[in-house]
């Protein structure tokens, strides 16, 4: 995909998001919207994966660490060919196989279940040091909240795979400042978060996470970076493409009501019309 | 009983994982600088490549054992049973539990014959924490010979397990041709018409000596060995309810929540009998000698012997 097709993917997801949340009357809106170019990027252009065959044994593994931001991840799948975008409706529904964080049991396309926050990455380093036992070379990401970063096991896991030169690991933190109680820095601030992974002994990179030059660029870094796990800080906008959201932490947990759907989604739907200007 | 050969089932542990290596090229064993008391290092010397050392974090090995067991080998996550089944409960609940990973956790060092290191280290808790997890089988050898056909079993279960092994030399009680270790199935080592005693781990051999000094003085106890505590023998329970109508536990855990609370909900729901629960009373240990611990707490032969007596 180029650029331009790669921004009305992620409008798409954007779209696919709010309806979930909406439907569910519950869920987390901010921090999916915020790391949806991320997603789309991940799952359109970087990853080796098969919607028609989900498990296939030299698939790239993902590992949603921040597992909250399940509908960015749901959406995202669903427009890439997992399962049908309709299904978005019944996220977190009685019966609904789209549970309320990433279930690897029932969701075409999940590598892991997660959502306790600081255990995905300790999974996706289980991957990677799978992959490098048996010589397989599929590569592993994963995607961390930067409140998440404050969970200890956060940095247990980062410390082996520095230490064991996971170089087919890519970290990735979503970077949107805002956390339940408030601002990163408010709370208990993880900053310096590229320096902390730089002494963990991973390549870092930092970038704007809704840019998709810079994403691109960042993930090419990281796979010609040999010898260490790569991190990518990525600053992100939460609640982005939808005006009330944006950069508000009460939309980090909380589903938009009819009216607040209705102004969502034509917020959504202009960023697509300009999009189809360009 | 001097002649008696002993070893502690965490050595076991390690020589089974050595033997399984050997014929099973997907068996991966990872340790939180332990190895050298899980006894794991057994394993990483015959086979380094597969061994990790997460080093001095159990949350995170649980994490990363998941994470090898979606892609189709089968880790033995190995730490002391404070540590694995207490500090990492959560992560073995949502990472290992929750998707049903082929996870084995091989933990040592538990309950009070931990010894000198006293009740920090004195897991008393694992049995009742691993058995509300849905889907995790929970497996307490009673000696060598059952400490290493759990091992096997437990690779050959497609699942979690978590296996239970200690610190102290115990007596080797099932070194004969007969034995059979069958995942879930209860072993009746002694028969007896006038009480039932249900033990597992160490306490298996504590009781069958308990057993002995019960017949000179004319009580017939039967001796029932659980080594898997879930899934429970249910029918064992509820035979030995009808043909004795009373039942002591046995077991180097608390009273609260392991095998003990495991045979009364059968017998609850569907055999009331009397049950006696011998364990470790809802206190935290202490330090000292495993053997010296054993006596104070009560789960020596000579204490079996008089509750026993006393219930009858």
């Amino acid at each position: 995909m180029d650029k331009l097709e790669l921004m009305k993917m992620a409008n798409e997801v954007r779209k696919g998001i709010v309806t979930a949340c909406h439907s569910a009357k519950s869920g987390h809106p901010g921090g999916s919207l915020s790391a949806a170019d991320i997603y789309t990027y991940l799952f359109f252009e970087e990853m080796n994966v098969d919607p028609a065959d989900p498990k296939k044994a030299d698939r790239d593994r993902f590992v949603l660490s921040k597992g909250h931001t399940a509908p960015g991840y749901y959406s995202t799948l669903a427009h890439r060919g997992f399962f049908p975008v309709e299904d978005l409706t019944t996220l977190r529904k009685v019966g609904s196989y789209l549970q309320g964080h990433p279930d690897m049991k029932h969701i075409p396309g999940v590598d892991m279940s997660s959502g306790s926050l600081g255990q995905g990455i300790s999974a996706a380093v289980g991957m990677a040091i799978s992959a490098k036992l048996s010589g397989d070379d599929y590569r592993v990401y994963t995607l961390l909240g930067d409140g998440e970063i404050q969970e200890g096991q956060v940095w247990e896991a980062s410390m082996l795979a520095g230490h064991r030169k996971l170089d087919n690991l890519v970290v990735i933190v979503d970077n949107n400042n805002l956390q339940i109680d408030g601002p990163i820095t408010e709370v208990n601030s993880p900053y310096p978060i590229d320096k902390k992974f730089e002494a963990f002994n991973f390549h870092v990179i930092n970038i704007n996470g809704n840019d998709f030059d810079e994403i691109a660029a960042a993930f090419k870094e990281a796979r010609e970076t040999k010898g260490q796990p790569t991190a990518i800080v990525a600053r992100t906008l939460k609640g982005k493409d939808v005006s009330f959201m944006e950069n508000q932490v009460a939309w980090h947990g909380t589903a938009p009501n009819d009216e607040q759907y209705a102004t969502a989604m034509a917020d959504l739907e202009k960023v697509g019309e300009a999009l189809c200007q360009m | 009983m001097s002649d008696v050969k002993k070893i502690a089932t965490r050595e076991s542990y390690g020589n089974a994982l050595a033997e399984l290596g050997k014929e099973h090229a997907d068996v991966v064993v990872l340790d939180a600088d332990l190895a050298a008391a899980t006894k794991t290092g057994v394993f990483k010397k015959a086979f380094p490549e597969r061994h990790i050392d997460c080093g001095i974090a159990e949350s995170n090995m649980m994490g990363v054992a998941a994470g090898i067991a979606t892609t189709g080998k089968v880790p033995f996550a190995s730490s002391f049973a404070m540590f694995a089944a207490g500090r990492a409960f959560e992560q073995v609940r949502n990472s290992i539990g929750y998707p049903h990973l082929n996870v084995k956790i091989g933990a040592t060092h538990a309950g009070i014959s931990v010894g000198e290191d006293g009740a920090t280290h004195q897991c008393n808790e694992d049995i009742a924490l691993m058995r509300t997890i849905p889907g995790m089988v929970v497996i307490n050898p009673s000696d060598d010979v059952e400490a290493k056909a759990a091992v096997k079993a437990a690779y050959e279960h497609e699942g979690p397990v978590y296996l239970r092994f200690g610190r102290l030399a115990v007596p080797v009680i099932n070194d004969n041709e007969d034995y059979k270790f069958e995942l879930g199935k209860a072993i009746t080592l002694r028969e007896g018409t006038d009480v039932t005693i249900i033990a597992t781990g160490l306490a298996v051999s504590e009781s069958l000596a308990a057993a002995e000094k019960l017949a000179q003085d004319g009580i017939s106890a039967e001796v029932i060995n659980i080594h898997t505590i879930k899934p429970l023998d249910e029918e064992a329970v509820i035979k030995a309810a009808g043909k004795t109508g009373k039942i002591v536990t046995v077991e180097e855990h608390s009273v609260i929540g392991g095998l003990g609370s495991a045979v009364c909900d059968v017998v609850a729901q569907k055999a009331p009998a009397k049950v006696m629960k011998i364990g470790i009373n809802d206190v935290f240990g202490e330090s000292g000698p495993a053997v010296q611990l054993i006596k104070k707490y009560g789960l020596d032969a000579e204490s079996i012997y008089e509750k026993v007596k006393a219930f009858v």
